[in-house]
């Protein structure tokens, strides 16, 4: 070629020489820049990278303790845990969440209601790369089909972990309540407290209601945390410290499983409440609500349907009636208030007066009809309890005056919630003057004392009310608060008397008199409850109620059949038994139930006599 | 033709020894025996890091393994061909790549947004780009080799041209990396070629000019976004920024011992991104820590030095250009891999040559030692 004849070859030789080592001196500099960078970051910068490289891989995690379980007095479990297993989603692995679900959806089929819960959970607030719950209770076919496409759906899991189960679900849904899903509002509440925070910061159910919310801090337990090593995508590699939740303490109840079921049984078709208290102990025996629900719908999340059904349910089954119906106590009232005009000095056992079917206030018009429209004629104390004359008790209610019996009827806890662990009970209400000028702005007038008298009028107690009045009559004035709590772990509860006094009579005796007066409603003949005799087994102290739903007007016939089913009259019973030793109250209260002796006394009576039945033989 | 000093210089290193004697038996197959080692060397360890920054996958480490062998077999066939053949070829290679990296523009395949591979009937599915990484500087090569030396302003200026040409065809891809080593390769053969250094020092100046320019006109957001976080990776520790804190925190907390062969929880436990291609170094540096680093750079260091010292005693131009500027291309490569994964420069796609898994690199780069062996063992024709 013509270039080569200018051309020097030693010239472009040692040209590219030179041009070589220049270029070899640069590449060796370059390559020390290199190692000093590597340097730096190995030797210096050593202690900062390997504590983020320790940071990456160690996770400290909390572990949830398992919830503590729940007995009845007999050993019975009444809530326990059993492992569920849910298909979980970590929103921060998985590459396309919609794909993803719309997959899974072919897969085992999400119902309406999953999927409303999936959007709500998904729209949540919550911990970075906490899981979320898309189905809870896989059935086994489901797991399998999840799991063989597991690959298919980073970021899906299928979590195994111990949900809360209630073996007799509607026996006891009132009065144990239920646990559910800690929602944001809880979550903030417990955001509040570092310590609570700390505690549930691996816990996914809260008790909500009933004694499950009473003793959450029992039966919750302490979280314990795990040292785990994961790879970049959360995925646990092995698990390298623990140290164990301590699971939440086990309580054990009062509550009979025998009882419960037998007023479930024998309130079949009723509304209505029923309470029984261990007279001895306090211990509430059976608090019944019918008709009942099942809790474990509200576990994991009740469905917009189920709950529409149970809210818009005419016979309520979601309300407890047992602490939260506050009705008339009507007749039942009775032997309080008898106790009242003894104390007052207003009466005593032996006087007698003629009814004749009604009574008056002097300078009124108004007519006070006594239920037996012919009257009673000669009555006394114990006449009227066993017949329970209103008249009787209208004009000594008068005698006694609002001031004498008012503050006697709230020694036997009218008027408060008297429990020690049923922290929603209605308190009920218990007149006086102070409370009618503040309500009413109006003053306390004769007629509402003869209202009071028969247990009409202002006065509203729950069946629990009812029941621990009469536990504490039944126990001659001695009062044991009552309570569910019987044994927190192995160790039995003890709990003081509360903030109330003991009710001492000035003729003790007045007691076991109105006792007999109460064992007459069933025994005599012409006791309101003298149906119950021929069943009799145990001897049993009474009193029936009946309220009024609706005000009847003064002259008007009144007629059942005419009124709607919903507007007869309540039935109360209250009993405890064996009159002579009593060992348990009870309080049934039948809404509707208009007779007391065909209703809600056979109620009772069956349940005292399975209670003392299985205590005796 | 022949040149006396260097006929002599090559009959004395033939002297004495066995090795000098079985390292004459190689020059007859064309094959620099030191070189060769070193790379057998450097495939070696690339296994064993591939082993564990794969995640202990036999698979994989057996395809790299095929990888090499296929690519000593092209090295050993590019030797073969004299430098007079490579000279004939370039202007068609460099043709035939610059019509295919126009294909793949006009119908490339994508993957993550980028046009790169093309999809030829009965071919494998390949980058352009790679052709162009060897056509490019031997194409260079030939023109510079038939201008005076040293080379005229105008006759650099037509090779910045020639170079210009697929650089911004592969910048168009986008392949910001790819493009600037290409060009890279290029500029060093007009470097060796003797271009002065007032032209070197103008043409630094231009580049540190254009630089605005390219952000502002030529860079796709993407790309910026790589600058942005190279600058400042804490400032999207989770997206962009994710690879280069974990890479570092391999690094870093490998010491100077390392935490042990396939002990490093970095990599094993996938936090260390691209484990077995770009950012194989790290594994390295975790698990071998800094005196596993600084022997593979003394490894690269000699294989480098090796080769510039071979290129400076061929006989022809064309080929001391050749050479000289693969060499440093492959250097290039190098400073790029390390200096991105070590934190000094963006993250641009380059692999660690020789060690990243992945057979068109392989290939490419023991091709690209067959030419340099090519030119500095036919000096006789």
């Amino acid at each position: 070629m013509w270039e080569h004849s200018f051309r020097d070859p030693r010239q472009e030789r040692r040209l590219f020489r030179s041009r070589a080592i220049i270029l070899g001196l640069v590449i060796f500099l370059l390559l020390c820049g290199l190692a000093w960078r590597m340097a730096y970051l190995q030797i210096t910068l050593h202690e900062k990278y390997r504590d983020l490289s320790e940071n990456n891989r160690m996770q400290l995690r909390p572990v949830s303790p398992n919830r503590g379980l729940i007995y009845d007095r007999n050993g019975v479990l009444l809530a326990e845990n059993i492992p569920s297993y849910s298909l979980t989603l970590t929103p921060e692995r998985a590459q396309d969440q919609q794909h993803t679900l719309t997959f899974l959806n072919e897969l085992i089929g999400f119902s309406e209601r999953e999927w409303e819960q999936i959007e709500t959970r998904l729209s949540q607030r919550r911990r970075p790369f906490e899981p979320i719950v898309l189905k809870h209770r896989l059935s086994e076919e489901e797991i399998a089909s999840i799991m063989v496409n597991r690959n298919f759906m980073p970021g899906i899991d299928v979590e195994a972990q111990l949900v809360r189960h209630y073996p007799h679900g509607e026996d006891f849904a009132h009065v144990l309540g239920y646990v559910g899903r800690i929602n944001q509002q809880e979550q903030n509440q417990l955001d509040l407290d570092p310590e609570a925070k700390r505690r549930y910061s691996a816990t996914r159910f809260i008790g909500k209601t009933g004694a499950e919310k009473r003793y959450e801090d029992i039966l919750h337990g302490e979280v314990g945390y795990e040292k785990v090593e994961t790879n970049a995508r959360g995925r646990v590699i092995r698990v390298i410290e623990r140290q164990d939740p301590a699971p939440g303490e086990d309580i054990t109840l009062h509550l009979d499983i025998r009882l419960q079921q037998l007023a479930r049984k024998e309130m079949q078709g009723m509304r209505g409440g029923l309470v029984a208290i261990d007279i001895e102990t306090g211990g509430i025996l059976s608090l019944y609500s019918n008709p009942s629900f099942d809790p474990n719908l509200f576990v994991t999340g009740i469905s917009h349907a189920d709950y529409a059904a149970l809210r818009d349910n005419l016979d309520l089954p979601l309300f407890d009636r047992t602490t939260r119906g506050q009705y008339p106590p009507a007749s039942t009232l009775k032997p309080f208030v008898g106790l009242a005009f003894l104390e007052s000095g207003s009466t005593s056992w032996s006087e007698t007066i003629t009814d004749h079917g009604w009574y008056q206030l002097p300078n009124d018009e108004r007519i006070y009809r006594d239920w037996k429209r012919t009257g009673h004629g000669l009555v006394n104390m114990e006449r009227a309890m066993v017949e329970s004359c209103d008249t009787y008790f209208y004009e000594m209610a008068v005698r006694a005056g609002i001031d004498n019996i008012s503050p006697f009827l709230a020694q036997f806890g009218f008027g408060r919630n008297m429990t020690l662990d049923i922290p929603n009970a209605l308190p009920g209400l218990l007149p006086d003057r102070d409370w009618k000028r503040g309500r009413h702005g109006n003053f306390w007038f004769a007629g509402d004392t003869v209202n009071l008298g028969i247990g009409q009028g202002y006065m509203l107690v729950t069946p629990l009310q009812l029941a621990t009045a009469t536990a504490v009559l039944g126990n001659r004035g001695k009062w044991q608060i009552p309570r569910l709590i019987y044994a927190q772990g192995e160790q039995p509860v003890e709990v003081a008397h509360g903030d109330i006094a003991d009710i001492q009579l000035k003729a003790p005796r007045d007691w076991d008199r109105m006792t007999t007066a109460m064992e007459k409603v069933i025994t005599d003949l012409r006791g309101t409850a003298h149906r119950l005799h021929q069943r009799r087994t145990y001897s049993i102290a009474a009193k029936t109620g009946t309220a009024q739903v609706v005000g009847i007007k003064q002259d008007e016939e009144y007629d059942s059949e005419a009124l709607k089913e919903r507007l007869r009259d309540h039935a109360l019973f209250i009993a405890y038994a064996p009159a002579d030793n009593p060992k348990i109250a009870v309080a049934v209260v039948i809404e509707n139930g208009e007779s007391a002796a065909r209703t809600a006394g056979p109620v009772a009576q069956s349940i005292i006599y399975e209670y003392l039945g299985g205590a005796e033989g | 033709m022949a040149n006396k000093d260097f006929s002599r210089t090559i009959n004395d290193s033939q002297g004495g020894s066995g090795f000098s004697r079985s390292s004459a038996l190689f020059a007859r197959a064309h094959l620099d025996l030191p070189l060769l080692l070193l790379l057998l060397l450097l495939a070696a360890s690339g296994l064993l890091i591939l082993y564990s920054g794969s995640g202990r996958s036999i698979e994989m480490v057996e395809r790299q393994a095929l990888h090499y062998l296929l690519g000593f077999g092209v090295l050993l066939a590019a030797a073969q061909f004299p430098p007079r053949f490579y000279q004939q070829l370039a202007p068609f290679a460099y043709s035939l790549g610059v019509v295919l990296l126009a294909g793949v523009l006009l119908f490339g395949v994508g993957a993550k947004g980028a046009q790169r591979w093309l999809e030829l009937p009965g071919l494998p599915r390949f980058q352009p780009s790679e052709l162009m990484k060897l056509a490019l500087p031997i194409m260079v090569a030939w023109y510079m080799a038939k201008r005076p030396v040293p080379p005229k302003l105008s006759d650099i200026i037509k090779a910045i041209i020639i170079l210009m040409m697929p650089v911004v065809m592969i910048l168009k891809q986008p392949d910001l990396g790819t493009s600037i080593l290409i060009a890279t390769a290029g500029l060093l053969v007009v470097f060796f070629a003797g271009m002065s250094w007032r032209l070197i020092f103008s043409l630094a100046t231009l580049v540190a000019a254009a630089a605005p320019v390219m952000w502002l006109f030529v860079m796709r957001d993407y790309q910026k976004q790589r600058v942005l976080t190279f600058l400042n990776p804490e400032s999207d520790p989770l997206g962009s920024g994710w690879n280069i804190i974990q890479s570092k925190t391999a690094i870093g907390s490998g010491g100077i011992e390392g935490k042990g062969w396939l002990q490093g929880t970095q990599s094993q436990l996938e936090f260390l991104p691209e484990s077995h291609t770009d950012f194989i170094i790290a594994v390295l540096a975790e698990e071998l820590g800094l005196i596993g680093v600084l022997l593979l750079l003394t490894l690269y260091f000699f294989i480098i030095m090796r080769c510039l010292y071979l290129s400076s005693r061929c006989e022809t131009l064309f080929a001391r250009l050749v050479s000289g500027s693969l060499a440093v291309t492959f250097f290039i490569y190098v400073f790029v891999n390390i200096g991105m994964v070590s934190g000094i420069l963006p993250v641009v796609g380059v692999p660690l040559p020789l060690v990243s898994y992945g057979g068109t690199s392989v290939i490419s780069l023991l091709a690209a030692f067959g030419v340099i062996m090519s030119m500095v063992t036919h000096n006789k024709h």
